[in-house]
């Protein structure tokens, strides 16, 4: 359970403190990250981590990372928090990748008063009647990139879609989002197993139900499975899905049943600006890797915290929020903003599977929706 | 739904029950000649398919990937029957279900660190991509059609071996009377290896054969060595047809299950619910099918008491 | 004093210190870990009745253990939002009061092992270690997709729930309490061994036609032992879900069953205080080998085949030799 993670210490910033923008104090602030590093799911917290580090490091800040591994089990999580509140006594922490870990280690971190910056989990419930002054989400909430998928499909002139996703809340959750945009006929609506690896049957019945595309949310390996099989079983019409399918990670295991399929996201390695540019380049020297979406989130999860230290220091609570809130910072996926529930309001674009050379990877067709907040917003008392 | 479709999804299941074949026949056979039950089968799957997908990956040869599963899962076998699992013929079924699960941490932990934490790719070689046209205007995909050419053959070649070959009588007189081809003069430590690898060698091909279709990942085997224990229940431990009409029961109640429950739940609980409620029970469906079979027969249809 | 009887008590008080030492040192968090252990071993106590005493190897303890821990969910949950809840037509608040959460915990537990043990008990031998992990999965795949309490995401609870007269916000009450449960528990455990029910029990595991010829009924006593078992662990569950403040399927999934199976057999099979001294190695072990390695798994599988094949005794065999031990 308890990866006593090793410490980075960015305590050589303090030498230039004049030259960078540290806290107030000049004090080291304590981040406690707890993430997926191990068994199912840890590429992603893997890719989360290491973003949110190179941002540290290229900062100069001083930070401390306390990280821990939470085997995408919810109990761990919970007792890792409770280390990280308790033993380590971490000002912030961040790090959750799975909705369900979230669920159970958010509510109690806030209200114990810490801070938390979410680089990836956005559930509904934290976003409406339970959003919380400490909690703020850097990613996205959970229904965003399927309602992007939802008016992408009326743009692309569908209205004859098939949806589908796993028997669990975020895939009901994703369905919902989808419907909430889309404005055609469903040719059908399937719940599959969590954890389903064979698809032969739902294909049948897409191929059978006269749709015009197909619209899915399968995570991890049930979106590669899926994929794999639907570009194998001749069926030709055009697939849409959120990001998570078709990111950085997983695509060289899809291979060529991906190409050319549209999928949704905040960020995309293409995304032209400076800031993404340069993190794009650093990350690829740094890890000799292409960086993922979940990257992307950490790095500018990382920023966003080097931006509030910059304006207030983390003793005074109240201020140190407000200077998260202002979102100062140049994010990889360019203009950002708070909502007043303490989720961003972002574009969020359309992507297309491109081969470049012999790597998969993503390049931006359209924009879905623009400055889109979230659907739960309204609900939640803050203003 | 129209024939067509549902005699698609006969097929579709057909396919999913004969890919289980590969694995619980291992399990069986496992059992019905040392006692032994394996928790590990599961890994060894996961062994073909990494093998695969790294040998296809380096020569380009879906059929090289496959023999370098076989190779791999069968060597993996040998290798665990020797260091771990002879140690455990004696022992009780508890400690054996301990060891076993020792070995998954093990081996899922290890793929991990050999070969990272991000999925592998393996795809159906291009001979066999695309649909074919059936009879009735069913296109179903070729690389499916394989398998169940595959699965059949491999079942056919186990009763053949079973009932036809010296080896296949050494292991009918193991499961009757270990004592007695001991006494024969029968080298059983040899045998049990030969038996441990070759079910270790099916479950690789199951892997390999899956893999191409699905993800290369750690863990992937645990959720199919579940299925592949109700299979043997269902079936009759120790029974290699057993393992065939429980793997085709399994699979057909699966697929259809999936299919038609949640047609079923719309006179039930409406339109709005019956998405998830359908797919809520079906996916409990075979656990139900197994208590069914069990309350009617306590050791499975083929099993002896 | 037999050796047995030493580790045991040495066991016991260790337990109990280090918290207070944890607590004097300033250190909450080892108080948390040591609670963890504790409630941990009240599930193997659970299980090591049907499974050490009774031979029955169940690989479906998990339901119980999640049983328990949604008992505590739902109940709380129900509190929390001020919603009472319809059963069969009848309007029932929720509560947040501990003892009642483990009344109705323990009942769901029984209930669910007497359903389970009366479709499983008659098999045996490998037969019942499939269809308990069968049954496992069916609950386990029940909870993932039905809506109405969380699915995957499963349930929070804000506040811990209270028990009369304590904070059980406070870490050390709040071990206090598991530890004086998992006490009782065992004192409950030795008097049932020497009952004749337990001496009967332990009789149908070396020899059920013995005790069939003797006119004892192997299927009502085992049955009778398998639902006393699942309450027991029940009960962990929803200790468990309270130290968590969180209940979700993962405590449902057969890997849990797996770890409940580990923890008895590396404290020791059938001894009275194995299932502690498993507890107790498995969360240590987390902690330290976890601080050395991302592959730590692998050493805790190393570590496990070592004691199958070369410790039969597990921790306190190992300690207290195999003059003593039950068979």
């Amino acid at each position: 359970m308890t990866r006593t993670g090793w410490r980075i210490l960015g305590a050589a910033a303090l030498a230039l403190g004049l030259m960078q923008p540290v806290g107030a104090a000049g004090e080291n602030l304590k981040v406690g990250m707890i993430t997926t590093l191990s068994g199912g799911g840890a590429g992603l917290g893997i890719d989360v981590r290491d973003g949110f580090l190179l941002a540290v490091k290229q900062a100069e800040a001083p930070i401390e990372v306390v990280i821990e591994d939470d085997q995408r089990k919810p109990d761990i999580a919970v007792q890792l928090a409770d280390k990280l509140i308790q033993s380590d006594k971490v000002d912030v922490m961040t790090g959750i990748i799975f909705s369900n870990l979230a669920m159970a280690v958010i509510p109690s971190a806030v209200a114990q008063g810490k801070i938390y910056l979410s680089p990836n989990a956005g559930p509904s419930q934290l976003a409406g009647a339970g959003c919380h002054p400490n909690y703020f989400n850097v990613a996205w909430q959970n229904d965003n990139l399927h309602e992007a998928a939802g008016a992408y499909a009326n743009s692309a002139g569908h209205t004859n879609t098939f949806i589908l996703a796993p028997n669990y809340p975020a895939g009901q959750d994703a369905l919902t989002g989808f419907k909430r945009f889309y404005e055609g006929e469903l040719a059908g609506e399937l719940y599959t197993a969590l954890g389903q690896t064979d698809y032969a049957a739902e294909i049948a019945q897409i191929r059978a139900s006269g749709a015009d595309s197909v619209f899915f949310f399968l995570p991890g390996g049930m979106g590669i499975s899926f994929l794999k099989q639907y570009a194998d079983s001749g069926v030709d019409m055009p697939v849409i899905g959120p990001a998570f399918s078709f990111d950085q990670g997983i695509l060289q295991a899809v291979g060529d049943a991906a190409l050319g399929v549209r999928n949704t996201s905040q960020w995309s390695g293409d995304l032209d600006n400076p800031v993404n540019a340069a993190f794009v380049e650093s990350f690829e020297a740094e890890y000799g890797r292409l960086p993922s979406l979940y990257a992307s989130q950490g790095f500018d999860t990382a920023n966003l915290l080097i931006s509030a230290m910059g304006k207030a220091d983390i003793a005074d609570l109240d201020a140190f929020r407000a200077a998260l809130k202002e979102a100062d910072f140049d994010s990889t996926r360019g203009a950002f903003r708070f909502n007043t529930n303490q989720h961003p309001v972002q574009d969020i674009y359309v992507r297309e599977v491109i081969r470049d050379g012999d790597v998969f990877t993503n390049r931006i067709v359209a924009t879905a929706l623009r400055e889109r907040g979230d659907a739960y917003a309204a609900e939640c008392p803050m203003e | 739904m129209s024939g067509v479709l549902l005699l698609e999804q006969l097929l579709n299941g057909v396919q999913f029950g004969v890919m289980l074949f590969l694995m619980a026949a291992g399990l069986t056979l496992v059992f019905g000649v040392m006692g032994l039950i394996n928790l590990a089968h599961g890994s060894l799957y996961m062994v073909g398919a990494f093998a695969a997908a790294a040998v296809s990956a380096a020569t380009g040869s879906f059929l090289l990937g496959l023999g370098a599963a076989l190779a791999a899962a069968a060597a993996a076998g040998a290798l665990i029957e020797v260091a771990v699992i002879r140690r455990l013929y004696a022992r009780d079924h508890l400690d054996q279900v301990l060891a076993t699960f020792a070995l998954i941490l093990i081996f899922s932990e290890g793929t991990r660190w050999l070969f990272g934490s991000f999925p592998l790719f393996l795809d159906v070689p291009g001979w066999l991509a695309g649909p074919v046209a059936l009879p009735l205007g069913i296109d179903y995909p070729k690389y499916r059609l394989a398998v169940i050419a595959v699965g059949l053959a491999v079942a056919a070649g186990l009763f053949w071996l079973i009932a036809g070959t010296r080896l296949g009588v050494q292991i009918r007189a193991g499961e009757a009377d270990r004592e007695m081809i001991a006494a024969l003069g029968v080298d059983i430590t040899r045998l049990y290896t030969l038996v441990f690898a070759l079910g270790a060698a099916l479950a690789g091909l199951a892997g390999a054969l899956v893999g191409a279709i699905q993800s290369v990942q750690v863990g992937m085997g645990e959720p199919v060595l579940i299925l592949a224990f109700v299979v043997i229940v269902i079936g009759g431990i120790g029974s290699i047809r057993g393992a065939f009409v429980g793997a085709l029961l399994v699979g057909l109640t699966d697929t259809l299950g999936r299919v038609l429950l949640p047609l079923a739940m719309v006179h039930v609980v409406g339109p709005q619910a019956a998405a998830t409620a359908g797919s809520a029970v079906a996916s409990m469906a075979i656990y139900i099918l197994m208590a069914l079979v069990l309350v009617f027969r306590p050791a499975g249809l083929f099993g002896k008491v | 004093m037999r050796r047995e009887t030493i580790v045991n008590a040495a066991l016991a008080l260790g337990l109990l210190a280090f918290p207070l030492w944890a607590h004097w040192a300033g250190e909450p968090f080892y108080i948390t870990l040591a609670t963890r252990a504790a409630i941990l071993a009240l599930a193997g106590v659970g299980l090591n009745l049907a499974l050490g005493t009774g031979g029955l190897v169940s690989l479906g303890h998990a339901a119980f253990f999640g049983l328990g821990g949604y008992a505590m969910g739902v109940l709380a949950w129900h509190a929390q939002m001020y919603t009472p809840m319809q059963v069969f037509g009848m309007t029932v608040p929720g509560t947040k009061s501990m003892p009642v959460i483990w009344l109705v915990a323990m009942s769901g537990g029984a209930l669910l092992a007497a359903l389970i043990g009366a479709l499983s008990l008659r098999s045996s031998g490998v037969y019942f270690i499939m269809l308990t992990l069968a049954f496992g999965q069916m609950v386990y795949y029940f909870a993932i997709s039905w809506p109405a309490y969380g699915g995957e995401d499963g349930l929070s609870i804000y506040l811990r729930n209270g028990f009369p007269g304590l904070n059980t916000l406070d870490p050390l009450q709040f071990f206090a309490l598991t530890y004086a449960v998992l006490m009782a528990v065992i004192w409950g455990m030795a008097r049932l061994r020497a009952s004749p029910f337990g001496l009967a029990l332990a009789a149908a595991r070396q020899s059920p036609a013995r005790v069939q010829a003797v006119g004892i009924g192997v299927f009502p006593l085992r049955l009778a032992a398998f639902v006393l078992s699942g309450a027991v662990t029940a009960l962990a569950g929803a200790l468990f879900a309270d130290l968590n403040r969180f209940v979700s399927p993962s405590m449902l999934s057969w890997h849990t069953s797996g770890e409940l199976i580990v923890i008895v057999v590396l404290g020791g099979v059938a001894r009275l205080y194995g299932p502690v001294a498993g507890a107790v190695l498995l969360v240590t072990l987390e902690h330290v080998l976890g601080g050395v390695s991302d592959y730590w798994q692998i050493f805790l599988g190393l570590g496990l085949l070592a004691v199958v094949l070369f410790a039969r005794g597990g921790l306190i065999g190992a300690l207290a030799g195999r003059a003593v031990a039950h068979d």
